[in-house]
C-alpha cells in the first residue's frame, strides 16, 4: 500500500527513511507534540514549504530548467483565493473557486510564458521569468484598489475555521490531550492533509512515464528530441503543472496566514529562500524538498536569534557587528547557498543516498 | 572541358526591400519615437521625455554590454552582472562626495573632470572585483547552465549584503555638481543637463566599442571567439585570456553605468543593481544575446519605451518594455541581431 501511494518511489536509504518519517510524523501531530502559537506556526509553514519547493524541483530537477517566478504562481493562488473569500462570500465553496482561479491564471501565465521564452533556448526562461516576475510584484503593489496594494488583504475564512469555532464541547469537554479543539486545529488539519494530498500527487506525477521523459530532456536534450519527443511541449506542460501546484500551496499559505500580500507572497526573498531549500534538500528528488523545507523554515526562526547573540560578542570590533546583525542573515544564506551548490549538489539527500545504485 | 558560358555574369542588383533589412532594428527605434510623438501629443514634453529615454537608453546599453558579450564568448550567463551596478553607484559617489570641492565650484570642467573621475574610480573597483568574482564563482561552473545561474544569483546576493554590511541600509542622497544641476531650454524642450552628458558619455562608449571590436586585433578575436570559440583556439589564441578581459571589461562597464545612473537618479541604494539587472536581461534579449550593435539598439528601444509609458500610464512602464520584449521575441525568437553560430 504504501509502495502504490509513493508512487514506487522509495526513498531508498535507511537513514533518510527514519528522518523522513520523523519529520512527517511531527508534522502531522505538531498541534499535539508542539503545542504553543509559534511552534504550530512553524510546522505549517514548514507542510506548505514542502509543496512549493517539491513543485519547484519538478522543474529544476526533473526538468532542467530554472524559473524565478515560482513566487509569483504562489501569489497568485493566494491573491485567487483571497479574492474568492472577499467578493463571493465566506464559504468554503467560494473558497475553492478562488483557489481554481488562481491556479487557473497561474496556468495560464505560464503557458504564456513558456511559449515565447522556451521556444528558443531553455536560458531565457531564466531571465524572462526574473523580468515577468518582478513587473507582476510591482503591478500587484501599485494596484491597490483591487490588490490592497503593498498593504495586502485581509480576509475571513469559513467561519469553522477560525479560533472562535469550538467543537467537541459536549462529548470530549473540548479538549483532546490537553489541547483545546478549536477552529485553528482544523485549519491546521486542513492545511496538513492538503500538502500530503499534493505531494503525493507530485510523487506520481514525477514518476509517471511523463516525468521519465522530462529526466531525459535535463540529461539531454538533443538527443530526446531526436528519439521523438517534442521537448518544447513537455517543459511547457512542465512548467504548467508546477505553476499548478504552487498556486495551490498559495492558496494554503492564504488560508493560514488569513492575509495575502506582496511581501509574503510575491517577494523575491521567499524566491531565494525556495531555491535555497530546493539546494539543501537536493535537486532531482522530491524528498528532498521535505528536508530542504524543514531545514530550512527551522533555521530562518532559530538563526536570527543565534546570530543576534554572536553580534553582541563581537560588540567592541569595528564593522565585524555588521556582518552578524539579523538584518544580515541574507549574506550568510547566500554564503551558504554557493558553497552548498559547489560542494554538495546533490544537497542532503544526495548525500544519505551516496553509494546507492538507482534500481532501474 | 565544357566550354565557358557565352553570357557574360551579370550582377543580381539588391531589391530595396534586400537594403532595408538590415536597418530595420533601427527602424523600430525611429517609429518608436514617432509612436510616441502621436501617443503624447505635447511637442516640448515629446521632446523632453524622448531625450531622457535616450539617455536611460545610453546607461541600459553602458550596463549591458558586458553581459552579451560574455555570454556571446563563452557561454557564460551571468546573473551577478547587477552587482557591479550597485559596486559602481557606491564607489562613484563616495568618490564624488569627496571631491567636494571640485563638484561644488561653479565652474564647468571642474564638475565634469569630478564626475570623470569617481566614473574612474567605480570602473577600477568594479573591473578588480569582477576579476575576482570571475575566478571564484564563475570559473568552477564552466559549462553548466543551471549552476551558473545558481552560483551567480548567491554571488548577487553576497554583494548586495556587502554592500549593506559597508555602506549601511539606508538609502544615500546626495546632489550632483553645481553646474550639472538643474536644466535648459533646447528647441522649446526643457533638458536637463546631466542628461546631455550622459547622452554624450554613451555615444562615446558605443563609439569606442565599435573601434575596438572592428578596428583592432583584439576585437577581431573577440568577435572571431563569439561566433567560433573553437576554431578560435585551434589557431593558437588563448581565448580564456580574452575572456577574463571581457569579463573584467564588462564589469568595469556596469560600474560605470552604475555610477551615472546613481549621479542621474541623485539616490543609491544596495538593491539597485537588482531593479537593473531585470531591464538589462530585458536588453540582451531584445538585442540577441551576443550582440554589441543589438543591445545598443535594444537599450535606447527599453530606454524610450520605459519613458513614454511612463509618461501615459506609469504603473504599466515595467510591463509595457516585458510586452516590447515579448513582442520582439515573436518577430524574431532570438532577438533582434540573432548572433549566427558557427556550429
Amino acid at each position: 500500500m504504501i509502495r502504490t501511494l509513493l508512487s514506487d518511489d522509495l526513498p531508498r536509504s535507511r537513514a533518510l527513511t527514519v528522518l523522513l518519517i520523523g519529520i512527517v510524523l511531527c508534522l502531522a501531530l505538531a498541534p499535539f507534540l508542539f503545542p504553543g502559537v509559534r511552534t504550530v506556526d512553524t510546522a505549517a509553514r514548514i507542510c506548505i514549504f514542502v509543496v512549493l519547493v517539491a513543485s519547484y524541483d519538478l522543474l529544476i530537477g526533473y526538468t532542467g530548467i530554472v524559473s524565478f517566478a515560482h513566487t509569483m504562481f504562489f501569489g497568485l493562488g493566494a491573491y485567487g483565493l483571497a479574492f474568492g473569500l472577499i467578493h463571493i462570500d465566506r464559504s468554503y465553496l467560494a473558497m475553492g473557486l478562488g483557489t481554481l482561479g488562481g491556479a487557473l491564471a497561474a496556468a495560464v501565465v505560464a503557458l504564456l510564458v513558456g511559449l515565447f521564452s522556451l521556444r528558443v533556448r531553455a536560458i531565457f526562461f531564466a531571465m524572462i521569468t526574473l523580468a515577468v516576475a518582478s513587473a507582476v510584484a510591482v503591478l500587484f503593489s501599485q494596484l491597490s484598489s483591487i490588490t490592497g496594494g503593498e498593504d495586502g488583504l485581509t480576509f475571513k475564512l469559513p467561519r469553522s475555521l477560525g479560533p472562535a469555532f469550538k467543537f467537541g464541547t459536549e462529548t470530549l469537554d473540548g479538549r483532546l490531550f490537553g489541547v483545546r479543539l478549536n477552529g485553528k486545529l482544523l485549519a491546521y488539519y486542513l492545511v496538513f492533509f492538503c500538502c500530503v494530498l499534493l505531494f503525493l500527487a507530485l510523487l506520481r506525477f514525477v514518476n509517471s512515464p511523463f516525468g521519465r521523459v522530462l529526466n531525459a530532456i535535463r540529461e539531454n536534450e538533443f538527443r530526446a528530441e531526436a528519439i521523438g519527443f517534442p521537448v518544447i511541449y513537455y517543459r511547457v506542460a512542465a512548467s504548467c503543472m508546477s505553476a499548478i501546484a504552487a498556486a495551490f500551496a498559495g492558496a494554503l499559505y492564504a488560508v493560514w496566514l488569513r492575509y495575502v500580500g506582496p511581501d509574503t507572497t510575491l517577494s523575491m526573498e521567499i524566491m531565494l529562500n525556495v531555491l535555497l531549500m530546493v539546494v539543501i534538500g537536493g535537486m532531482g528528488t522530491l524528498y528532498g524538498a521535505i528536508i530542504g523545507a524543514a531545514v530550512f523554515v527551522l533555521a530562518q526562526n532559530y538563526l536570527q536569534t543565534f546570530m543576534e547573540s554572536a553580534a553582541s560578542l563581537v560588540e567592541g570590533i569595528p564593522v565585524m557587528p555588521n556582518f552578524l546583525t539579523a538584518d544580515r542573515w541574507l549574506l550568510w544564506l547566500g554564503l551558504l547557498f554557493v558553497i552548498s551548490v559547489y560542494f554538495f549538489p546533490k544537497g542532503v539527500v544526495g548525500r544519505l543516498r551516496r553509494g546507492k545504485t538507482v534500481p532501474h | 572541358m565544357t566550354a565557358a558560358p557565352e553570357h557574360t555574369p551579370t550582377m543580381v542588383r539588391r531589391t530595396v526591400s534586400e537594403l532595408i533589412v538590415p536597418f530595420t532594428p533601427l527602424c523600430m527605434v525611429i517609429f518608436l519615437i514617432c509612436a510616441g510623438y502621436l501617443a503624447i501629443g505635447i511637442p516640448s514634453s515629446w521632446m523632453t521625455l524622448t531625450l531622457s529615454g535616450l539617455a536611460m537608453g545610453m546607461m541600459y546599453f553602458i550596463m549591458s554590454t558586458g553581459l552579451t558579450l560574455v555570454f556571446g564568448l563563452m557561454d557564460v550567463i551571468n546573473f551577478g552582472h547587477g552587482a557591479f551596478v550597485s559596486l559602481g553607484a557606491f564607489v562613484g559617489v563616495t568618490v564624488l562626495l569627496q571631491l567636494g570641492a571640485f563638484s561644488e565650484s561653479p565652474v564647468l570642467w571642474q564638475n565634469i573632470a569630478a564626475v570623470l573621475l569617481s566614473i574612474c574610480a567605480a570602473m577600477a573597483v568594479c573591473a578588480a572585483v569582477g576579476w575576482g568574482f570571475e575566478r571564484l564563482i564563475v570559473r568552477p561552473v564552466y559549462g553548466s547552465h543551471l549552476n551558473q545561474i545558481l552560483v551567480t544569483m548567491g554571488g548577487l546576493i553576497v554583494a548586495e549584503q556587502l554592500i549593506i554590511v559597508f555602506w549601511g541600509p539606508e538609502e544615500i542622497y546626495f546632489s550632483r555638481p553645481e553646474m550639472l544641476k538643474g536644466s535648459t531650454e533646447i528647441l522649446g524642450a526643457t533638458v536637463e543637463k546631466f542628461r546631455v552628458l550622459v547622452v554624450s558619455l554613451g555615444l562615446a562608449v558605443f563609439a569606442l566599442m565599435r573601434w575596438v571590436l572592428r578596428r583592432t586585433k583584439i576585437g577581431l578575436i573577440v568577435r572571431a571567439g563569439v561566433e567560433d570559440r573553437e576554431m578560435v583556439m585551434a589557431l593558437g589564441y588563448r581565448l580564456r585570456l580574452v575572456f577574463v578581459g571581457v569579463f573584467v571589461a564588462g564589469s568595469a562597464l556596469a560600474g560605470f553605468g552604475g555610477a551615472v545612473w546613481g549621479m542621474y537618479q541623485e539616490v543609491i541604494t544596495a538593491h539597485m543593481g537588482n531593479q537593473a539587472l531585470i531591464l538589462i536581461f530585458i536588453v540582451v534579449i531584445i538585442g540577441g544575446l551576443g550582440s554589441v550593435e543589438g543591445c545598443f539598439i535594444g537599450a535606447l528601444l527599453v530606454g524610450l519605451m520605459q519613458n513614454y509609458v511612463a509618461f501615459l500610464a506609469p504603473k504599466f512602464a515595467l510591463l509595457s518594455n516585458i510586452g516590447l520584449m515579448v513582442a520582439i521575441l515573436m518577430w524574431r525568437p532570438m532577438g533582434m541581431i540573432p548572433v549566427v553560430k558557427a556550429k
